[in-house]
């Protein structure tokens, strides 16, 4: 006791919180990393045809030649974000479950780090990180891609310059890193912080847990009254306004459309992303109690 | 100063009472065995202390209320509730870079230098190590940490004896020499027994017992009694009687040492045998009465 105990900033316990999610999640940027490199082979095998496909393109018009050159590019960003959504929701399902699971919440309530600590790191990993190391690399992957289409046009005697000119590459890195982290992060918070507090709040089968209370909501609602806001709330924040349906509040178009510029004013006027991070903030309190309530299972 | 104090401490899960109003004070530099049959209310009492769960009635611990202030409280109190409890993807440097991280308290070189005695490797995962290692590994990291008080829940349960002994030989006797507060439950109660001050035994909820090992040694009594004085011990209401070769072991509780010195050989009982005879202490004075 003589030695005199440093004073440790919660920033510290936080920062130390969340590489103890990496060191255990390798998912977190194996599973991005993976998908890169599937994406790339697959461009490496296609890269061989690409020469006479472009070709093909080319009299056809400006149109089908930015199509030809350009789609490759699009599918891997769609792919990797496809991918660390499902990492993401994998990930927060398990996220305060496992560790009672395996008892291992005993060995980290052991320690000075908050129950909020603890959540906030957690919460982190899908609302921030996941899609910051999606961004990093769909980035470096289309980097490649642009490199390696770049030296076979110009091996074949084309002009390697079509390329760089259909697929603005830091142009579109920034639609993409806006999309990643405004959508995919900030926007579906609500999903994630809903997923934790499932994963908190189950002795058995998180998923469960997260899937049927809102699907028993919504049949509730349907079967008493008649209604279907509930379902209807829930599909317009996360997929989009429904075709029929073009009279409310505007809410976020710019999840299928990856060429259109994200407009953060848009966004941030959005009352559905402040309802969406209150709902987050909620689930998250709900999941800090929970997560000081429950012992291990 | 009282560490931990407690009064009218409480806990239900539904109708079972895991703890029925526990009174309780245990001071600065006692080391405390908390003794007593499966599902006593050990655990839940030791949770209690630790913040690991909600209770009634009155508890303080360092000053602090446990439930509510778990991670302040928790920078001054160690805490090892179960073996293999470290998560077991964990490698053993991730696990002291964590510590290191975020303990106020945490000497990283002593957890090397205790790590550095033992076959653990720094790369090797917690899954990869045996029951026993992953004990050492806990322990290593308990003992670096700069700690008021200890709470040990049976941290030896399923160790071999070689384990188990070092392990109690290199914590306790360091916070032996080093005054420090412990709390220990464990059923290897004689393994611990050199170190206590105190033994608290709990049944049912309640603390049924509670005394110092001084006390202890000044109020029990074990004596081998040879059969021809049989009669005379039995006398004197002994609290629990066992076959020996040769004699009849008999515990006194309060009776005078001359008058036992007459019986036989009186000595101290063992606190595993004092609390046999306590737990089976009516029906072992109904079968000696019988006979």
């Amino acid at each position: 006791m003589n030695t005199t105990a440093v004073e440790i900033s919660p920033v510290r316990r936080l920062y130390w919180s969340v590489r103890r999610e990496l060191w255990e999640n390798r998912s977190i940027h194996l599973g991005p990393l993976a998908v890169g490199g599937v994406v790339l082979i697959g461009f490496f095998i296609a890269l061989v045809s690409l020469p006479a496909r472009m070709r093909a393109a080319a009299p056809l018009g400006e149109r089908e030649l930015r199509e030809v050159v350009e789609q490759p590019f699009l599918i891997a960003a769609i792919m990797l974000m496809a991918v660390e959504m499902i990492v993401a929701v994998f990930y927060s399902l398990d996220a305060l479950y496992g560790e009672r699971r395996d008892r291992s919440v005993l060995f980290w309530k052991s320690l000075p780090v908050s129950d909020l600590t603890t959540v906030l790191a957690k919460a982190s990993i899908p609302i921030l990180l996941l899609p910051f190391v999606t961004f990093v690399v769909t980035l470096a992957t289309q980097f490649v891609m642009l490199l390696v289409s770049s030296a076979v046009l110009a091996a074949s005697g084309m002009s390697a310059a079509t390329v760089w000119t259909h697929v603005p590459l830091l142009e579109t890195s920034w639609i993409n890193f806006a999309h990643l982290v405004t959508f995919h992060g900030i926007w579906y918070a609500p999903l994630y912080a809903w997923l934790l507090l499932a994963s908190a709040w189950a002795t058995r089968a998180p998923f469960l847990w997260a899937v049927l209370p809102p699907v028993a909501v919504g049949i509730f609602e349907r079967i008493a009254f008649g209604s279907m806001h509930f379902a209807r709330i829930v599909q317009t924040h996360f997929l989009g306004e429904a075709p029929s349906d073009n009279a409310h509040e505007v809410t976020m178009d710019m999840s299928m459309d990856m060429l259109a510029p994200p407009t953060l004013g848009h966004f941030f006027a959005s009352p559905g992303l402040w309802v969406g991070l209150t709902v987050t903030a909620m689930f998250l309190l709900g999941a800090v109690r929970l997560r000081r309530i429950r012992g291990p299972l | 100063m009282a560490y931990i104090e407690a009064h009218g401490l409480r806990k239900t899960y539904g109708a079972t009472v895991a703890l029925d109003g526990i009174d309780l004070r245990v001071d600065e530099g006692r080391i405390v065995g908390l003794i007593g049959p499966n599902g006593a209310g050990k655990t839940t009492a030791l949770n209690a202390i630790v913040g690991l769960t909600s209770y009634e009635g009155q508890l303080r611990v360092l000053g602090r209320d446990p439930w509510r202030e778990r991670d302040r409280l928790v920078r001054e109190v160690c805490f090892i509730t179960d073996v293999a409890v470290l998560p077991r993807w964990m490698r053993v440097a991730q696990a002291l870079d964590f510590v290191s991280g975020i303990h106020p308290r945490f000497d990283r070189s002593k957890a090397e230098a205790f790590l550095a005695k033992t076959a653990i490797r720094p790369a090797a995962r917690v899954r990869e190590l045996s029951k026993g290692m992953v004990t050492q590994l806990h322990l290593a990291i308990v003992m670096a940490i700069d700690a008021r008080l200890l709470v040990l829940d049976e941290p030896t349960l399923g160790l071999d004896l070689l384990y188990r002994k070092q392990f109690y030989d290199a914590l306790l006797d360091d916070y032996f020499e080093r005054g420090r507060t412990v709390i220990v439950a464990t059923h290897q109660i004689e393994e611990v027994q050199h170190v206590l001050t105190d033994v608290l035994y709990i049944d049912r909820g309640r603390i049924v017992f509670n005394r110092s090992v001084e006390e202890i040694e000044s109020r029990y009594h074990e004596v081998f009694v040879h059969p021809d004085k049989l009669a005379t011990a039995r006398a004197l209401n002994p609290i629990a009687e066992r076959q020996g070769v040769g004699h009849s072991v008999l515990i006194f509780e309060g009776a005078d040492r001359q008058r036992l010195a007459a019986l036989g050989d009186v000595r101290t009982p063992s606190i595993a045998d004092l609390f046999v005879a306590m737990m089976s202490g009516g029906a072992a004075r109904a079968q000696g009465a019988v006979q």
